[in-house]
């Protein structure tokens, strides 16, 4: 009886152990995912991620001008392309501070999947980002190249003048977004 | 001493007291005394494709395709008129898609892109939407009509058809201070019916 009792506490003890190691791996996970919150809910990404069709712009938000709108296919309408206006790159600084930027693809998501996660709380947001029928079919593989190498993510970092760039280094947010990734993408609580 | 630098890189061509240009291989730099500075401005040599013709243009590398259609091309029906991609007046096509010319570098539409301009929609006024625009008299004052016609032509060119909601989406860049726009509507209507 006595040898079972020691048995039964060795045993607990090694299993409090191991769920102390998965809670802490976890809570490193959701913390990563903080990181990734704040640059997914940053005015440079959530503009173009809104559930209606008609994105915004600038660091306030503001409904973009022209009654822009989403489009079928997320470049916009068929007669007033994102393209008419946002090159494949920021103007040259010698046009001056107010014209519209630029980056390869310019777009919104497609009306199919809007991934629109602007003021969602954390706990929703995560789901959505990791739910392949919402997030256009992509597993963590291909979510970390999505943030890592596409040219209108990374555009971001550098939207030209009079806008705030994403206020985490890509380069950290990347190593964020794979560690939480790399954790099996752990959602915080509702209301946590 | 960066101006110093520059002077010794660079062949230096002296045209008259205010102006020289300085050469580097086939890009040339401008170069404008005022008072103890030196501005720069880089030249380049593009070829551009204007109403299907390939044409030379010498002209600063930044320059707004605008400027390049307006003041080296002599193509002056574009028009300049915010400067920013707010009104709709420098609208010309590039691969048949619209695009404000204003804020376009000439060096972005280089490499081969057909850019098409209202004097190249047709030679005589006989597209369906210049023909729509005179039979309904949609101009007044004029000035913005040039980007609004370059801008239906594109969008007929997508929906041959378009409903009030396409014309307005696809219009809504376009300014027009007369307030032309029941006639406009009414002319891309009429010029989907002409085809």
């Amino acid at each position: 009886m006595k040898r079972h009792l020691v048995l039964g506490a060795v045993v607990l003890i090694g299993l409090t152990a191991y769920a102390s190691d998965l809670f802490a791996e976890d809570k490193e996970a959701l913390k990563a995912f903080d990181t990734v919150q704040k640059v997914f809910q940053s005015p440079r990404c959530q503009n173009c991620h809104i559930p209606g069709d008609s994105p915004l712009q600038f660091d306030a938000g503001l409904p973009h001008a022209m009654n822009v709108v989403r489009g079928m296919d997320g470049k916009g309408a068929a007669g007033l392309p994102c393209a008419t206006c946002h090159a494949e790159r920021n103007p040259p600084a010698s046009y001056g501070p107010h014209a519209p930027p630029g980056a390869p693809h310019w777009s919104l998501p497609p009306a199919a999947h809007k991934m629109a996660w602007i003021g969602l709380p954390a706990d929703k947001l995560c789901a959505m980002i990791k739910d392949r029928s919402s997030n256009g079919d992509r597993d963590f593989a291909a979510l970390i190249k999505h943030v890592s190498d596409d040219k209108l993510v990374l555009w971001g970092w550098n939207p030209g003048e009079g806008r705030a760039p994403v206020p985490v280094p890509h380069d950290i947010f990347v190593a964020q977004f794979k560690h939480w990734a790399e954790a099996g993408g752990p959602c915080p609580v509702a209301g946590s | 001493m960066l101006v110093k630098a520059s002077f010794q890189a660079y062949r230096v061509i002296v045209l008259h007291e205010q102006a020289s240009l300085l050469q580097e291989n086939n890009v040339v730099y401008s170069v404008t005394p005022l008072q103890n500075t030196v501005s720069l401005r880089k030249f380049a040599m593009l070829t551009l494709n204007i109403n299907g013709k390939d044409q030379e243009l010498d002209v600063p590398a930044d320059m707004p395709l605008l400027w390049v259609l307006r003041d080296v091309a002599h193509l002056t029906g574009t028009k300049f008129g915010c400067g920013m991609a707010q009104c709709g007046a420098c609208t010309v096509h590039v691969d048949g898609a619209p695009l404000r010319s204003c804020i376009t570098p000439a060096t972005a539409v280089a490499h081969g892109q057909k850019i098409l301009t209202i004097e190249g929609l047709s030679t005589d006024g006989s597209h369906p939407v210049q023909q729509a625009w005179a039979e309904l008299d949609v101009v007044q004052c004029g000035y913005c009509q040039s980007g609004q016609i370059m801008s239906a032509a594109a969008l007929l060119a997508k929906i041959p058809k378009p409903t009030d909601s396409d014309i307005d989406q696809a219009l809504s860049g376009n300014i027009c201070r007369c307030g032309t726009y029941p006639r406009i509507r009414a002319a891309v209507k009429r010029a989907a019916e002409i085809g």
